[in-house]
């Protein structure tokens, strides 16, 4: 009788423990603050992010034994945390960089966040990361390409998205490529906005194709959101560059395709730098007039039956969009911090971001093109990289270039509609 | 050289014409009320989705798509005239400037509730695609959105100041009381006034639409220049809009091809602010 009562009282206590145990591994959720445009003219793009994070979020949250080698995948929550839940409290940056830097405020002071990823516009990140350095937070970036983000000596910034000293090789081989395939390459328009985005990447191309002896280039700049750009487009038509490079977030991106129709105008190469070129809008609204933009992307379907290939069939049942290159960047730099927040098996900021410097990720637990993920000492990833895809039918990129990732080859000159 | 100059003015005299058309339910507004209605940009954003709605479902042009925005739009004018200005107009000066920006708000993010963030597009060639004469290019849209501006305008204009109903009107804007006193009922004119102001700008969106993208936030990217078209023609002039849209459409074409486009807005900006130095009533508008 009395064994009997001593064993039920234990059995009770284990039961409880063990039921407390769970409520604790349940409850405890890791929090992180995403930074990302919901209005203002790329909101678009926001919209679509959020639905790629919200994919990882599954990912991450439940058990996908599907997705082979990607990290967090297996299991469900964060093994290195007892299985916690992460949680994403998305922040509006509304297209500007004051706005942006008061959300990364909120988000460290009152939300309480691990670890902050944002903020698409790289004028945005770089206010809302300057908090984030200053309350020592984790900031990691996927998509912002500036290159002085990482020239800031931050020591809690990361970066895993490819940069625009990278894109200078990639253009330049290109171009190299297509010029013995017999295309014109050699005088070069640089189009770009008056943006952070737009000034520092066309600033850096301008300067490493000149170390590389490309110096025929011409600086073609315009304001975000223009109204109208039927002169610039004249302006190109009279000079008559052999490649058009464009750096222009969707809006600008649209009307341009829409005023070259209408003024006839047509370069023998129209090359992209992503962004704008890159949301599926742009293809929904002028894809059958822009027929042959080459783009910059890191984005791959790959096989059927493919960790890529089924992240891309999520993301397609969440947002009713294809996957492409931004929302993939996205995702990925969002999969490489919470891969360092479960091996740092704390919330302490400080081994999230010793965590964030150990990180060694190979290509084959991306879901990106890229040949790695491994921070230097500024927090750039050093192995990130970038194919080249087309729009040949107005309605898919297709990658064309290396050789070694085409789907077909590359398609000249620049049909448009 | 010089050709391509004449393609920039003739861009700059479409690009102005879209500004004054634009602009002419504002400046309607503005005169009969002596309210800036900060929702405008977004009312010609709702006659850009009307358009496109109109598109998607029944296909055709413009010829459906137009009437139908105007339509709706003009509804919507007397909605919101009777549901938000008879009542703020009571108010002090800044609770009519914020409620219209709180409408602004709240039509902007309606649509980005319904249709979502993406870009829209109708097809380039909906509106006959683009005519060429002896090399010079002209967007059949944009010649079209150009004619209307001018019948818009001109039809304001003859019907505020050759009806009855735009004398009545205007009794209204000078004296309210007084004109109540004349048997003339305010609510009923300014009611109308609305409805005309939201109609043009309706029928504005629905033809923008044939050459712009269409997307929630387009209002904000057009709004500035349409309060600076309607400060620089006049407030409350009509005939003032087509004049400065046609000034501003020009100067920026011209200065956007010969400084640069970043620079534009510097040159248009200045020479707005000069000009008002001199002349603050504007262009047509009575000192």
């Amino acid at each position: 009788m009395k064994l009997k009562h001593v064993t039920g009282l234990l059995s009770a206590a284990a039961m409880s423990i063990a039921l407390a145990g769970a409520a604790v591994a349940q409850d405890k959720v890791v929090k992180i603050g995403a930074i990302l445009p919901m209005s203002g003219g790329t909101a678009s793009i926001g919209a679509h992010a959020k639905a790629a994070i919200e994919v990882a979020l599954d990912i991450i949250n439940n058990a996908h034994p599907e997705l082979g080698k990607l990290p967090l995948a297996k299991n469900a929550g964060l093994a290195g945390l007892g299985g916690a839940k992460v949680e994403v409290i998305f922040a509006d940056n509304q297209g500007s960089p004051a706005t942006g830097q008061n959300q990364a405020l909120r988000l460290i002071t009152e939300e309480k966040v691990a670890a902050i990823l944002g903020a698409y516009q790289s004028g945005i990140t770089l206010t809302s990361s300057a908090i984030a350095e200053k309350y020592g937070i984790p900031y990691l970036t996927p998509e912002s390409v500036a290159a002085n983000l990482t020239e800031r000596g931050f020591k809690w910034f990361f970066r895993t998205t490819p940069i625009a000293p990278d894109f200078v090789r990639i253009y330049d081989e290109f171009l190299t490529d297509m010029k013995a395939a017999g295309g014109k390459t050699d005088s070069i328009a640089l189009v770009h906005d008056n943006t952070e985005y737009g000034t520092s990447v066309a600033n850096t191309i301008a300067a490493g194709f000149k170390e590389k002896g490309r110096t025929n280039v011409i600086d073609v700049a315009y304001p975000v959101n223009a109204t109208d750009l039927q002169a610039q487009v004249l302006q190109l038509k009279e000079k008559k560059p052999d490649v058009l490079l464009m750096i222009s977030y969707t809006s600008d991106a649209i009307l341009f395709a829409k005023t070259m129709q209408s003024q006839d105008y047509k370069p023998p190469i129209l090359l992209a730098d992503d962004a704008g070129y890159s949301d599926p809008s742009f293809i929904k609204a002028v894809g059958k007039i822009s027929q042959g933009v080459f783009n910059r992307s890191a984005w791959a379907v790959g096989p059927a039956g493919s960790p890529s290939a089924i992240v891309a069939d999520m993301y397609k049942k969440k947002s009713g969009e294809e996957m492409e290159d931004t929302v993939g960047r996205e995702m990925q730099g969002f999969f490489v911090l919470v891969d360092a927040i479960d091996r740092a098996g704390s919330t302490d900021p400080a081994k999230i971001q010793a965590a964030l410097k150990a990180t060694d990720l190979k290509p084959d637990q991306l879901i990106m093109g890229y040949k790695g993920v491994k921070f230097d000492d500024k927090g750039q990833n050093v192995l990130a990289s970038a194919y080249i895809i087309q729009l040949q039918d107005g309605e898919n990129y297709v990658s064309v270039w290396p050789k070694a990732n085409a789907e077909k080859p590359p398609m000249l000159p620049y049909k448009g509609w | 050289m010089s050709f391509v100059l004449v393609q920039v003015i003739v861009g700059g005299l479409l690009l102005g014409a879209v500004y004054a058309l634009f602009s002419s339910g504002l400046t309607l507004v503005w005169g009969m009320m002596n309210i800036v209605n900060f929702a405008h940009g977004d009312f010609v954003m709702l006659g850009m989705y009307v358009a496109y709605v109109v598109y998607t479902l029944f296909g055709g042009g413009p010829i459906f798509g137009a009437p139908l925005a105007t339509l709706v739009l003009a509804t919507l004018g007397v909605v919101v005239y009777f549901g938000l200005i008879r009542g703020i107009m009571k108010g002090p000066m800044l609770a009519q400037i914020l409620g219209t920006f709180g409408l602004a708000l709240l039509l902007r993010y309606s649509v980005f509730w319904w249709f979502g963030a993406n870009f829209l597009s109708l097809p380039q060639d909906i509106v006959g695609g683009t005519y060429a004469f002896a090399g010079l290019r002209v967007e059949a849209s944009r010649l079209l959105a150009g004619i209307v501006a001018l019948l818009v305008t001109l039809a304001l204009h003859l019907l505020l100041t050759r009806s009855s109903l735009g004398s009545k009107m205007l009794a209204v804007a000078e004296d309210a009381t007084a004109a109540q006193l004349m048997g003339i009922r305010p609510d009923t004119m300014q009611a109308i006034a609305w409805a005309i102001a939201a109609g043009a700008t309706g029928l504005a969106g629905a033809l923008i639409a044939n050459f712009f993208y269409i997307v929630p936030t387009v209002g904000e990217t057009l709004a500035i220049v349409a309060f600076v078209t309607v400060s620089l023609g006049g407030f409350g002039s009509v005939p003032g809009a087509l004049v400065a849209g046609l000034l501003i459409g020009v100067i920026e074409s011209l200065s956007g091809y010969l400084i640069g486009a970043v620079y534009k807005d510097i040159v248009v900006y200045l020479l707005f602010l000069f000009f008002l130095w001199f002349r603050p009533q504007g262009l047509m508008g009575k000192s």
